[in-house]
């Protein structure tokens, strides 16, 4: 199956409940009022916020109007356009060295995504190490090494307890001393209200920048696909703190939809970067804004 | 966005604007009503909840006793209340309890809702009722989530049964003998977390729960999640006929929205939350007391509950005697710093007051502020700890050099002491409505 084929599997059980809802949104006969209800409420639904949700309504109205359309079904177009039109980004291709540091609040699956990850850039020929710089939470490190077996890559790893900081130097010294194109940073999960761990976290940044000032350094959070509104405060903080270059949003295959991102795509203009479709190491996917938006109207 | 912390705040805004008006008029209430579904949508609450929650309100508030009536935005903040409440569920449900031991207690959720962590914090919660719990490692999936419950087991003290990557179901059974044999009651089962439309794994659980037939099912759910809250919810009570819910990462901005939700679509009750990455960080949870928080009127009762914990009851006495006759020492303070530390941080303490909750804004617990407060009064002679009147100009600086600190930051702890010293001979006389009173807080917050 190729990767459209999984986001299109991954992205199935999320069309059924949003689109379930567009479906009916669009069914009605004319663009009145309670046809932008009722689309307003889907996209309610779908996590989209009501602030976005409020901004795609209100522009769809504007594009109706201009455009002199009468049918629901041309409508949905335009919605299409405006969805692929606020998740679409230009993203600068990757140079080598590179460092990708994952972040993001506790259980949204940062150590799963470092795997597939490892797994992605091996089958593209590139050498990877992983610094385990998740030192808190109790058994991260192993869940790591598991992960770093099954893709074949080395983990860079210290007790738990010590300085997270610490262990992405080593990694880095590591990766110059054999010559490795790709590291990988697993950190630890914090809530974003939580200022030490934050501090910890710009820490952990300050060593990539000062030890490989040549590299090229992407910062992702990595954002569970159920989350709600709180996604966008997560967002906004963690750019504020490590000034984030995207995202990366997981467990899509579960009947979630993810919509929160389109809420952090209009206030805060972060591309997502991949999806995690699955449990596997492959079910990590680059992002495709037609192909998402395709899959959800 | 930001400007609202949470759902307490922005129910407290639209509430102190409607209080400002005196006599509302029927369009002011409808405004106040689409604020309300915009504050409940934003906290995450599941939006046909929403919906049915802003029409039962309406229709209360649009009655007309009320438009007529004095004080319409109170008793709106009632009808609010009242359906918050009801909405929740009224009294807090504890855990139930087998006729025949062990009691058994089977967690389940999602990925990631934070099962493994919850379990410890269960168990300790258990094991401070004077308990003998054990932990079975039923998660044979995630890689490493069995060494996760060995340490978490024993960072809390509790055993923990496991017998690798084998059978779930054989695995759970084989702890439930194990706990017979060794007298540990009552048991937690952790399992593996997954999706809730995941047919196979979900039969798995069903096989569990058959096998080892629990008292209580407890569904784990991240409190940040959203819509889908609602969903997966139905789906794990619709499989397995769950008994109560736990929600996690309350301790984020979260404005758990998921848990208004969740309860209203499956009328299940929410037993604890999770508040914090510690062991302890547990809270039973009081749906009543949720509904007050969410509209901004403090929940003294946990305040008391907390209080209760942190401080032993000598130490109160004595804490009371010493304020009624003003002998309340730098020394005392000390003592003070450890137990609100204890306590959460003050900050987390004054969302709890009625009147201060919302208003308080950001108070971070800064831990590192209470060590350099610590530091400054160790500093101090015994005589300068009791008698804080006589540090002058040469003793602060002695103080400061000796803590390591500087003038500015001894002359803030003696200010915070001062206020913190009449704030708390005023909660002595005047009881919270004292408190109330306070015009202001310290400048530069308080030391923690």
């Amino acid at each position: 199956m190729g990767f459209f084929g999984k986001m299109l599997e991954g992205i199935r059980k999320t069309k059924d409940n949003l689109s379930k809802k567009l479906y009916y949104a669009f069914s009605a006969r004319a663009l009145d009022d309670e046809f932008y209800d009722s689309l307003e409420e889907a996209l309610l639904a779908g996590d989209v916020g009501v602030a976005a949700s409020t901004e795609i309504v209100d522009d769809l109205r504007n594009r109706v109007y201009e455009r002199r359309i009468k049918k629901p079904d041309d409508a949905k177009e335009l919605l299409k356009e405006i969805l692929v039109e606020s998740v679409e980004y230009e993203v600068e291709p990757y140079s080598y060295p590179l460092v990708v540091l994952l972040s993001g609040v506790n259980g949204v699956g940062k150590t799963t995504a470092i795997g597939k990850l490892a797994r992605l850039f091996t089958e593209q020929g590139k050498s990877v190490v992983v610094a385990a710089a998740d030192t808190f939470r109790a058994a991260a490190s192993e869940q790591l090494e598991v992960w770093g077996k099954r893709a074949g890559v080395r983990v860079v790893r210290h007790n738990e307890g010590a300085d997270p900081a610490a262990v992405v130097f080593d990694a880095i010294s590591s990766a110059k001393a054999k010559g490795t194109d790709v590291i990988l940073v697993d950190t630890a999960g914090r809530l974003h209200n939580k200022k030490n761990l934050m501090e910890e976290l710009k820490k952990i940044c300050r060593v990539v920048e000062r030890e490989l000032p040549e590299a090229d350094f992407r910062k992702f959070l990595v954002l569970d696909a159920t989350t709600g509104q709180n996604g966008v405060q997560q967002a906004e903080v963690f750019s504020e703190a490590i000034d984030l270059d995207g995202i990366i949003l997981t467990k899509l295959d579960g009947t979630a939809k993810g919509g929160v991102v389109m809420a952090i795509s209009v206030e805060l203009e972060l591309p997502v970067l991949y999806v995690g479709v699955g449990e596997k190491i492959d079910d990590l996917i680059p992002f495709d804004a037609h192909d998402f938006v395709d899959a959800l109207v | 966005m930001s400007v609202f912390e949470n759902l307490a705040d922005r129910m407290n805004h639209i509430f102190s604007k409607l209080r400002n008006k005196g006599k509302l008029t029927e369009l002011e209430i409808k405004q106040a009503m689409r604020e309300i579904r915009v504050a409940l949508l934003e906290a995450d609450v599941n939006y046909a909840v929403v919906k049915d929650f802003v029409a039962a309100v309406s229709e209360k508030a649009l009655g007309e006793d009320i438009l007529k009536s004095l004080t319409p935005a109170q008793q709106i903040v009632k009808i609010v209340n009242d359906e918050l409440v009801a909405l929740m569920g009224s009294t807090h449900r504890k855990l139930a309890v087998s006729d025949r031991p062990p009691t058994v207690y089977m967690m389940c959720g999602l990925q990631g809702a934070g099962k493994t962590t919850m379990c410890g914090k269960l168990a300790l919660y258990l094991k401070k009722q004077g308990k003998k719990p054990l932990l079975v490692a039923c998660d044979v999936y995630r890689p490493a989530a069995i060494q996760q419950l060995q340490i978490v087991g024993k960072k809390v003290g509790v055993e923990v049964y496991e017998a690798g990557q084998g059978d779930p179901v054989k695995i759970a059974a084989a702890g439930i003998a194990h706990a017979l044999k060794n007298g540990f009651d009552p048991v937690i089962i952790d399992t593996a977390g997954r999706l809730h439309i995941d047919e196979k794994l979900m039969k798995e659980l069903i096989d569990v729960k058959r096998e080892v037939k629990p008292a209580e099912i407890l569904l784990v759910v991240d409190s940040m999640t959203g819509q889908d809250a609602v969903t997966v919810a139905d789906t794990f009570n619709k499989t397995l006929d769950v008994t109560g819910v736990i929600m996690t990462k309350l301790d984020g901005d979260t404005r758990g929205g998921a848990a208004l939700s969740i309860r209203a679509v499956t009328g299940k009750p929410i037993k604890f939350s999770g508040t914090g990455e510690k062991p302890e960080d547990l809270e039973p949870f009081h749906p009543e007391r949720m509904a007050s928080r969410i509209l901004g009127m403090g929940d003294v009762l946990t305040l008391i509950e907390k209080a209760e914990q942190a401080f032993s009851k000598e130490q109160a006495e004595k804490l009371q005697k010493k304020l009624r006759e003003n002998t309340f020492t730098l020394e005392d303070y000390l003592e003070q710093l450890d137990s609100v530390k204890k306590m959460g941080g003050l900050g987390s303490m004054m969302q709890l007051v009625p009147g201060l909750a919302g208003k308080m804004g950001k108070q971070e617990i800064d831990e590192e502020k209470i060590m350099r407060s610590k530091v400054i009064i160790q500093s101090m002679t015994p005589k300068e700890r009791r008698n804080p009147d006589i540090i002058k100009g040469s003793r602060r600086k002695r103080i400061a050099q000796g803590s390591g600190t500087s003038i500015q930051e001894v002359n803030q702890l003696l200010k915070q002491f001062e206020m913190t010293r009449a704030m708390m001979s005023r909660m002595q006389k005047g009881g919270m409505k004292g408190l109330r009173g306070m015009k202001g807080m310290p400048p530069g917050g308080f030391p923690f």
